[in-house]
């Protein structure tokens, strides 16, 4: 039976499932309420001196008729008095002694940090993070991003929260930076315990075109937001990748970004994660959605015979090279299932105008099922991704799997093109069509330009 | 069955005539639209008769652009919301959306047309701009789709166009043909309307054309004559007892129910003799009259029947009971009808017989007629060198003129009777005919 225990840097909670620094950690009775739901840790809303905030606060990228795929806020850390937050983090840990409560802070100056370091441990929080990620409203007074995008900066401000520590302090990382081992290494030099990312991405969701003003609004007006949501994970999970490969960084990552499903999370941990948390899942459906994370996170487990994180934790790791190390010899085509198409031709389209001209339609048109032309095929995946029907594009292998040859071994041979038209240029094999037969080609009747 | 009770108000009408396809809500038709695949070649416009650029309407939908929708729906279809409406798109674009073949319901296009066409409609928004008038004037017999897409095309292109419509209302049969549920006369007459005001088309109501003098000043006056008369009266099945009180023509009933909803009665026990779509619809309205118990008489086997499955399904859901390879022989009452005398059918070598000594009686208090329409051939043996084909329809050229040049036809007069939608597209080609072999040139 698996054993979702956790204990992330030395902060123990019943599951790896936290809440994220964010609105649903506003306060003691959200943090209770998600506790009771079966939330493992969370992430207190950012404290601080406290702010004022504006109206409205949110934006959403929508997807045809998905809700949320994107989400940005413009809102701040808390808005509440310190002390009414540390009554209720005390109030929160009473009730829930193994549940872990992380306070997520953001001051400025040195005695602040330690005066805040030392009323959040007497609350009894179990570990602080530290905000160096917000990207909008806080940056620009010289907190949060402002600091995740200094490395030199971070490192001092996280010695002066170690001075005092005598709880784990996670560096909360930005990813509004270009290359982010720079700032997770600096953390580990100031003696930063874990790290978490990412934070939001700095983004304008949307402009509404009738009025010209970008989302969300302020009485007519906008300003950039930080981006999260589903939309975010693969850039999360390239920056948790990084982290985790690099030798340098060995403490903890939590890692954050679009998190909303126990596959997710599986991905998460697979990449080096030892904790996930979670932010605009829970603004969009509530705590329950842990019930699916839990169950389907154990159910995970249990099948592949892992027995905790720890087993798992890093596994996709060693699969993931540099370009220069793939096999240049692997060969795949793809296989459209005769029986299972629906004939839409997606596929056909797709690879048409978007690939490399490798599928054909049948030439009695009411057939509509299109095949693959195996020699024109560069086994891209771009159909079977596009194709609606689960099952019915494969990709099949096509080399014998006994020939490996990378990029780097045939630089080493002196066996790459070298000049602009050289004899070896990896498509010199590919037939490509005339330019001008894209004018020759019959199209539906329907695609010619209406009145 | 008597699942329906007797309509005594408008809403008990319309309640049991409820919309089968009502309209989407903005919030449906985004989500509706939301599923379309936006096929290459898509099948769903290859089976549409009017050829509606559908992946991109419903994509237009998608991205909120409702009136750009409602211009590719009526760039192709000028009855573009009835159709929405009354097309048998079970069979034509949402039969052949792929859904279909991986047991995903198919895109609901029907509705989503309507819907589109519903916010242009609402709006009175104009969508078309017109070539310069070119001074040539045409004449339309019949306010019906084929007629009214005719005259849309034709000043779109720049004729100026005059309508003569025989009843008070325009539209033909989505007004007084079509079953109530499948479409509102208030929809029917709305989109009517939004047309009528868009195009600048005259028509004038209640104006039948039916002598030899309204024709020849429609020829000394106008460039061109359109014929989109339609089909006439229910035809007659030639048995005894036909002309007893109660028995009904399938057309002349669909019309009252039409355009006097509860105000009229239906009797408790109805006969309908037919296995087409008219039938169908006939025996669907009279058990949603209220009628105890519908029964659908046909002469051959239920699987030979001409109607649509899914119009049989929708008669049979209402409680209309289906009598197989039976033949009316009489009609049997003392001034009213008491009930039909029907002999049994067999099929030999592809003829179909009866079988003697097989006659047995049905009671019942009305008998409704929907064996087919005849012709309008009053009219139309009144225009010199007008060709007709041997059943009665008018022979047109692939331009639809007539052999008299002056005339033009297409709809019902022409095909002998099709979907809504084919007169639709049929009326707009004879429009572009007319502007070919007027004008010498091709829009």
């Amino acid at each position: 039976m698996a054993n979702l225990h956790t204990n992330f840097a030395g902060i123990k909670s019943p599951n790896p499932f936290w809440l994220a620094s964010a609105p649903p950690t506003n306060s003691g009775y959200q943090v209770m309420k998600a506790f009771d739901a079966g939330w493992g840790g969370a992430v207190w809303k950012t404290l601080g001196v406290p702010v004022v905030n504006v109206s409205s606060r949110y934006g959403s990228l929508n997807y045809r008729d998905t809700r949320m795929m994107g989400f940005n806020n413009i809102e701040l850390i808390t808005d509440r008095p310190l002390k009414d937050n540390l009554r209720e983090i005390e109030e929160v840990k009473k009730r829930f002694p193994n549940h872990a409560v992380i306070a997520s802070l953001m001051v400025e100056t040195r005695e602040e940090w330690h005066q805040i370091m030392q009323d959040v441990t007497n609350a009894g929080a179990d570990g602080v993070e530290l905000n160096f990620g917000c990207p909008h409203g806080m940056c620009e007074r010289g907190m949060g991003s402002a600091v995740g995008q200094e490395p030199k900066v971070l490192k001092t401000i996280v010695g002066w929260v170690k001075e005092v520590a005598k709880i784990p302090v996670i560096v909360k990382l930005t990813p509004n930076i270009s290359d982010i081992t720079r700032p997770a290494l600096a953390a580990v030099e100031g003696g930063g315990d874990a790290i978490s990312l990412i934070n939001t991405i700095q983004s304008v969701i949307g402009v509404d075109i009738d009025t010209f003003v970008p989302y969300p609004m302020v009485d007519g007006k906008s300003t950039n937001g930080g981006y999260c949501g589903p939309a975010v994970k693969p850039i999360a999970m390239n920056m948790l990748k990084n982290c985790a490969q690099h030798p340098g960084i060995n403490i903890p990552i939590s890692g954050i970004g679009g998190v909303e499903n126990w596959r997710d999370a599986v991905e998460f941990i697979l990449l080096g994660a030892s904790s996930v948390q979670v932010c605009t899942a829970v603004m969009h459906y509530g705590f329950g959605i842990i019930r699916e994370m839990v169950l389907g996170l154990e159910q995970y487990m249990d099948e592949k015979g892992f027995k905790t994180i720890d087993d798992f934790r890093g596994k996709a790791l060693s699969n993931i090279l540099h370009w220069e190390d793939l096999n240049l010899n692997y060969k795949i085509v793809a296989d459209i299932s005769q029986d299972k198409c629906i004939g839409c031709q997606l596929c056909y389209t797709a690879c048409e105008d978007g690939a490399h001209q490798a599928i054909s339609l049948p030439e009695d048109l009411m057939q509509r099922k299109p095949h693959i032309i195996e020699e024109n095929c560069v086994g891209c995946n771009l159909c079977s991704l596009v194709c609606p029907v689960e099952g019915c594009i494969t990709m099949k292998r096509k080399d014998d799997g006994k020939q490996h040859l990378t990029w780097k071994e045939r630089t080493l041979e002196g066996n790459i093109p070298k000049t602009f038209n050289d004899e070896l240029a990896g498509g010199l094999h590919h037939w490509v069509p005339e330019p001008m037969d894209a004018l020759k080609k019959t199209k539906p009747k329907h695609y010619s330009l209406k009145r | 069955m008597s699942e329906y009770n007797p309509p005594h108000s408008e809403k008990e009408f319309e309640e049991n005539f409820a919309q089968l396809k009502p309209l989407m809500s903005q919030t449906e038709a985004y989500y509706e639209s939301s599923r379309c695949l936006f096929c290459y070649d898509a099948p769903c416009v290859n089976a549409c008769p009017t050829g509606i650029d559908i992946p991109l309407f419903i994509r237009q939908i998608n991205s909120k652009n409702e009136f750009g929708a409602a211009k590719t729906i009526y760039d192709s279809n000028y009855f573009g919301y009835a159709c929405g409406k009354v097309c048998p798109t079970e069979v034509l674009c949402e039969g052949a959306c792929v859904y279909n073949h991986s047991d995903v319901k198919a895109i609901e296009i029907g509705r989503l047309q309507t819907f589109a066409t519903s916010k242009a409609i609402q709006s009175n928004k104009k969508l078309y701009s017109f070539a310069k008038p070119n001074g040539k004037k045409i004449a339309i017999i019949g306010a019906g789709p084929a007629g009214i897409s005719c005259a849309c095309e034709l000043r779109w292109m720049g004729f100026e166009v005059d309508v003569f419509e025989a009843k008070e209302k325009p539209s033909g049969l989505t007004v007084h043909g079509v079953a109530p549920y499948k479409i509102t006369n208030e929809e029917a007459l709305n989109e009517m309307a939004y047309l009528e005001k868009q195009f600048g088309y005259n028509v004038q109501y209640s104006k039948r054309i039916s002598t030899k003098e309204d024709l020849a000043s429609l020829e000394n006056k106008y460039d061109a004559i359109f014929i989109g008369i339609g089909l006439g009266k229910t035809s007659e099945l030639k048995i005894k007892g036909e002309h007893l009180e109660h028995v009904f023509g399938a057309v002349e009933f669909v019309e009252q129910l039409r355009m006097n909803h509860h105000k009229i009665q239906v009797p408790k026990k109805i006969i309908v003799l037919g296995g087409g779509n008219t039938a169908m619809d006939a025996a669907s309205e009279s058990a949603r009259m209220g009628a105890e118990k519908v029964i659908l008489a046909y002469r051959r086997s239920k699987e030979e029947m001409p109607a649509y499955d899914f119009e049989y399904d929708l008669a049979k859901s209402v409680g209309v009971k289906g009598l197989f390879n039976v033949t009316p022989v009489e009609i049997t009452g003392n001034g009213k009808v008491a009930g039909v005398i029907f002999a049994q059918t067999q099929t030999v070598n592809g003829k179909l017989e009866i079988i003697k000594g097989s006659e047995f009686t049905e009671e019942c208090d009305a008998v409704i007629k929907a064996t087919g329409q005849s012709k309008q051939s009053d009219l139309l043996k009144l225009i010199d060198g007008l060709n007709l084909q041997p059943n009665g329809t008018i022979s047109v050229n692939e331009h639809f003129q007539t052999s008299n040049k002056k005339y033009f036809a297409a709809g019902d007069a022409v095909s002998g009777g099709e979907e809504v939608v084919n007169a639709a597209a049929n009326g707009k080609k004879a429009a572009r005919g007319i502007g070919k072999l007027i004008l010498g040139f091709e829009f």
